[in-house]
């Protein structure tokens, strides 16, 4: 009887590993279109009512620990928001006077003026469900091609660009974080620095840390400063409209943490640390009339 | 005897539903709340509690389950969390059968242990499958915190899956001599003070003496 119970647990222990192993191996090889990956969007698509609905029944227990949790942080936030505010003041003349010329030499060209995130129509979405680890770099969040997202949409939240969509269901959407290092997913922004002599790099996951970015293959003499802004550029190709940028000019992203002259020399690549806080923003917006194409952006001083 | 006999249906669903809440819950409104930086992961601390409580048996079927959940909501690649629980709820199990810990802070070691095997696996399993992210201070700083903040709910944990889970437990002789030991049913130690009124037998003293 006991010889009978052992073998039985064994072959149980033995079919679930089997199982994982087998999932594991036809899903990693697997196209997103395979019937795998089909079946776990239907799966996610029948429980994203729930999920929704959990989130916004449970919303006031995670507010209240967010509050808590924030408020600990809130005078060392506080001392730094003041020395920003300092030099924005400063910059804030400056940036008014050239906002009135731009305006006029901009009509004296015929460019669009709207520089807004408006006229890309973007669709307000709560978090709705995050992987606690570090190694998934997503997040589902309540709109989908039911509200007009779809698969390569740009997401801001928390003041700047977070990612894109990835995934999408009826209801929901999967976002994949500009900060995701996994292989699968990863994606670079090409960066323009518009500086005084309009730089292009690549903006990039800082490998083992989650929480950076790299602005990669700008030129050696690229005159940048910590806490310079890093916002996308946008990019048109006339001659072909499929290159054009996924993202439209201006959109924050982050700022230049450091700056190392031999590093900028020997690699051509500056850290910029996201704006949005990537691993804790709850709510977001899809801008959903974009066009496709690649990724650029810039760092603007 | 197949598997589905050998566990309660009541248990079977108790445990089925308790699952889909603990990661409903997880994923919706845990993983947004940030403690010391981290966010606290209570899937591998129910599959822990599951396998200590059921058995080693029941703690692997629970932890394919919710590791399969897991990766399924978040669309994550199935099968790895659903291996690393097997793990857990396996051993946890094995635990359980083997020496059938009695200590009431059992609960936070394998907590603890269960939030390392799932963090360190996860990150083995990460580097086999060709992540681009080398040992960094920040992981092993993020997965000791997520350890130390797992280890702090492992008992609340713990102690809500049992309360939601005992009533479905097949009665089992060991948990029936400890709950007799406990309200002084059985136990050889037995109102020790009322022998020790009665005479004392020190037995016969040698003749002569």
């Amino acid at each position: 009887m006991h010889d009978k119970q052992v073998r039985r647990r064994r072959a149980v222990l033995a079919v679930l590993v089997v199982i994982s192993l087998l999932l594991l191996t036809d899903y990693f090889g697997e196209s997103t279109s395979s019937p795998l990956h089909r079946v776990q969007r239907g799966i996610v698509a029948v429980l994203s009512p729930i999920q929704s609905g959990a989130s916004t029944v449970f919303s006031p227990v995670s507010d209240v620990a967010n509050w808590v949790s924030t408020t600990l942080h809130a005078k060392t936030q506080r001392d730094q928001l003041k020395r920003q505010l300092q030099t924005a003041d400063q910059q804030l003349a400056t940036y008014k006077t050239e906002a009135i010329q731009n305006r006029y030499l901009s009509k004296q060209l015929g460019l669009a003026q709207s520089v807004g995130l408006d006229r890309y129509d973007p669709v307000g979405a709560d978090v709705i469900a995050r992987d606690p680890s570090l190694w998934y770099q997503t997040v589902e969040v309540g709109a989908g091609s039911g509200d007009g997202v779809s698969v390569n949409d740009p997401v801001t939240g928390d003041g700047g660009l977070v990612g894109k969509v990835t995934e999408v269901t009826g209801s929901t959407s999967i976002v994949t974080l500009l900060t995701n290092a996994s292989s699968n997913d990863q994606f670079g922004v090409t960066a323009t620095v518009t500086d005084s002599a309009g730089d292009t790099g690549v903006l990039e996951p800082a490998v083992g840390n989650p929480d950076q970015m790299v602005l990669q293959s700008l030129p050696n003499t690229a005159a940048i400063r910590p806490g310079m802004q890093v916002v996308t550029a946008g990019y048109k190709d006339p001659s072909n409209p499929e290159l054009d940028s996924l993202y439209p000019p201006g959109v924050l992203i982050g700022t230049v943490a450091s700056f190392n002259p031999n590093e900028l020399l020997n690699s051509g690549q500056v850290p910029v640390t996201p704006t949005a806080n990537v691993r804790n923003f709850t709510s977001v917006q899809i801008l959903t009339k974009v066009g496709s194409g690649t990724e650029r952006a810039q760092v603007t001083p | 005897m197949t598997v589905a006999e050998s566990i309660p249906t009541k248990l079977i669903v108790r445990i089925a539903l308790l699952s889909l809440f603990a990661v409903l819950v997880q994923e919706t409104v845990i993983s947004k709340i940030s403690i010391f930086g981290v966010d606290a992961d209570i899937t591998p601390l129910v599959v822990m509690s599951v396998g200590l409580l059921c058995g080693s048996l029941t703690g692997a079927i629970t932890g394919f389950f919710i590791g399969l959940m897991v990766d399924t909501v978040l669309v994550q690649t199935l099968g790895i969390t659903s291996l690393l629980y097997i793990t857990i709820g396996y051993w946890t199990g094995r635990l359980r059968e083997l020496r059938d810990p009695a200590h009431g802070l059992v609960p936070v070691a394998c907590g603890a242990a269960a939030t390392a095997v799932a963090g360190i696996g996860m990150t083995v399993i990460q580097f086999l499958l060709g992540v681009d992210a080398p040992v960094s201070l920040l992981l092993a700083q993020q997965i000791f915190l997520t350890i130390l903040v797992n280890t702090l709910i492992a008992l609340p944990v713990y102690a809500v899956v049992r309360r939601i889970i005992n009533p479905a437990l097949p009665d089992d002789p060991r948990r029936r001599r400890r709950r007799a030991y406990t309200t002084g049913g059985l136990s050889p130690l037995q109102s020790p003070s009322q022998r020790l009124t009665g005479p004392i037998n020190r037995g016969t003293t040698p003749a002569g003496r």
